[in-house]
């Protein structure tokens, strides 16, 4: 079952020559069950997606639909739940009032009680939100997407600023929804993307680069370094699999998608190198590869 | 509709959790009265009468520009105003919301103009005018109160800030609140029935003495209501949020 979509859709920021492109062609289907995984770097377009999807903002083209409807009508807003990437709570209000005034929105919430202890957050149930630490804001404005029972969960950036323990057990809470509900998620965490979703879109520049399983992407942005001490090299010969070198530190660096392989043809090319190590590169340093930037 | 009265609700919990901005929006107003009101006109039953008008209408009309002009800019950079945008209610709650807190509070400033004009000054009312006067404020609030909504809208909370004070100043003035009825110097008397605040003030002081309405100020009152509403409109449905470039 479709429960959300986007069809072609472009997103321009101000006009004229100040205009910037957030969005630029964007066609993704989001079909019922399971967690999306919205990976990209900074600047990417996934917040401005997940804005057109909830009704936040309007596209500049193409056409989004939630539930049937336009995300910008409240009615086609009744079963989604929302968590912005900026945690903001009135700060004068408390913690159960803020539960109280989302749930008076929907028809059947989960009771505040409830859905509290589910994010341990009982014992600051009656402080004001002004007074929460970080971590708890968070998990409030996490909490609050849940509160109207909804078929279809944004989060965007849900784990920004939790401490580790926080945030395996939002991830437990995510996992789970997932075996029923769905989710979109955004993320420029792979770890997160990785222990949570099963199909996995990466947007960068503002276009759909890949939209595949966790497994596919994986192997597509899993471009490995490895690196030797500059001062001994010589000059490398050609080698098959190498997509960027980089020289920095006092190391050579070359990006390959096959580490063991680049490892074997350095031996056999006869190079005297140095200070070998192998490493998986961050996400940042992958896109940056797939990009061609 | 009981969704706008929880909104309203949430929006008068927060503002009271925060005593001195309720204390400090009743303040002017009662300050204003007296030291200009008091001393001056305090003596003479009609015209401490219709000052008191005026200075209710002075505090309907700051409080309605700035409390919306700059509350809903405010409001717009905080990120709980996106937030709240996407829950399954659409802006005519919102909107209604903020205006029946608005309401709550400027009602409550005028608690002390009306008290200081009943105990320190001639004025007086009788129960069914003052009744009246209710009814007269809330429509001479409706203009303001738009024109507060457009501003917050449209501009960031420093511009509303200071374009609010820019509109208030030429409207309080030239509408002939600081002056008693038929009292203005020249030209404001000539350009006033053409601006809002001269009609609002009108129907108070309809409502409170024995001031007749002219056809004029009611049907400018008229105009501009009407084009506030539509202006504040236009900006509410553009609005995403703050915008930067």
């Amino acid at each position: 079952m479709l429960l959300a979509r986007t069809v072609d859709v472009t997103r321009r920021y101000g006009t004229g020559a100040k205009a910037r492109v957030a969005l630029d062609g964007v066609s993704l289907d989001i079909h019922a069950g399971g967690v999306v995984g919205l990976l990209g770097p900074n600047g990417a377009g996934k917040s401005t997606l997940v804005n057109l999807l909830v009704g936040l903002r309007r596209p500049t083209g193409g056409t989004v639909e939630l539930f049937g409807g336009d995300p910008r009508d409240p009615a086609a807003r009744r079963r989604i739940g929302v968590t912005p990437q900026e945690t903001g709570l009135p700060a004068t209000l408390r913690v159960r009032e803020c539960v109280a005034f989302v749930a008076a929105h929907f028809a059947d919430p989960v009771p505040t009680g409830e859905l509290l202890e589910g994010f341990g957050l009982t014992e600051v149930a009656g402080r004001q939100t002004g007074g929460l630490s970080g971590g708890q804001k968070r998990r409030l404005a996490v909490a609050l997407a849940f509160v109207g029972r909804p078929d279809l969960v944004f989060l965007d950036e849900p784990t920004t600023g939790l401490d580790v323990q926080a945030r395996r057990d939002l991830w437990d809470h995510i996992r789970a929804y997932g075996r029923t509900g769905t989710v979109v998620l955004t993320s420029h965490y792979l770890e997160e993307i990785e222990a949570l979703a099963d199909r996995v879109v990466v947007l960068a520049g503002g276009r759909v680069l890949a939209d595949d399983t966790v497994a596919a992407i994986r192997a597509m942005v899993g471009i490995h370094r490895v690196s030797l001490d500059s001062a001994t090299l010589p000059e490398l010969p050609p080698l098959p699999g190498v997509v960027g070198v980089e020289q920095a530190d006092g190391r050579t660096s070359l990006l390959t998608a096959d580490p063991d392989q680049l490892v074997r043809d350095l031996v056999t090319t006869g190079v005297p190198f140095r200070g070998l190590q192998v490493r998986p590169t961050s996400l940042e340093e992958a896109f940056l590869t797939l990009t061609g930037r | 509709m009981s969704l706008a009265l929880t909104h309203a609700r949430f929006r008068i919990l927060e503002t009271a959790r925060i005593p001195v901005a309720v204390v400090g929006g009743a303040f002017f107003p009662a300050a204003s009265m007296l030291f200009f009101v008091v001393p001056f006109a305090g003596d003479d039953p009609v015209g401490a009468t219709y000052a008191t008008a005026s200075m209710v209408m002075f505090a309907v009309m700051t409080s309605s520009l700035f409390t919306y002009g700059v509350g809903v800019a405010e409001d717009r950079a905080q990120p709980w105003d996106p937030y709240s945008r996407t829950l399954p209610a659409g802006p005519a709650v919102a909107f209604t919301g903020r205006v029946l807190s608005g309401l709550t509070f400027m009602f409550l400033s005028l608690i002390p103009v009306v008290v200081i004009g009943a105990t320190l000054t001639a004025a007086t009312a009788s129960p069914v005018r003052l009744l009246l006067a209710l009814g007269a404020v809330v429509l001479g609030a409706l203009p303001f109160t738009f024109m507060g909504l457009a501003i917050g809208y449209c501009l960031p909370t420093k511009a509303a800030l200071a374009v609010a004070q820019i509109i208030f100043f030429p409207l309080a003035f030239g509408g002939g609140l600081l002056s008693a009825p038929g009292d203005a110097p020249g030209f404001v008397e000539t350009i006033a029935p053409f601006l809002p605040t001269r009609g609002a003030a009108e129907l108070l002081w309809a409502a409170v003495g024995d001031f007749t309405v002219s056809a004029t100020s009611m049907v400018t009152l008229a105009a501009w209501t009407v084009a506030a509403a539509g202006l504040a409109a236009w900006a509410h449905r553009r609005d995403e949020g703050a915008r930067f470039s």
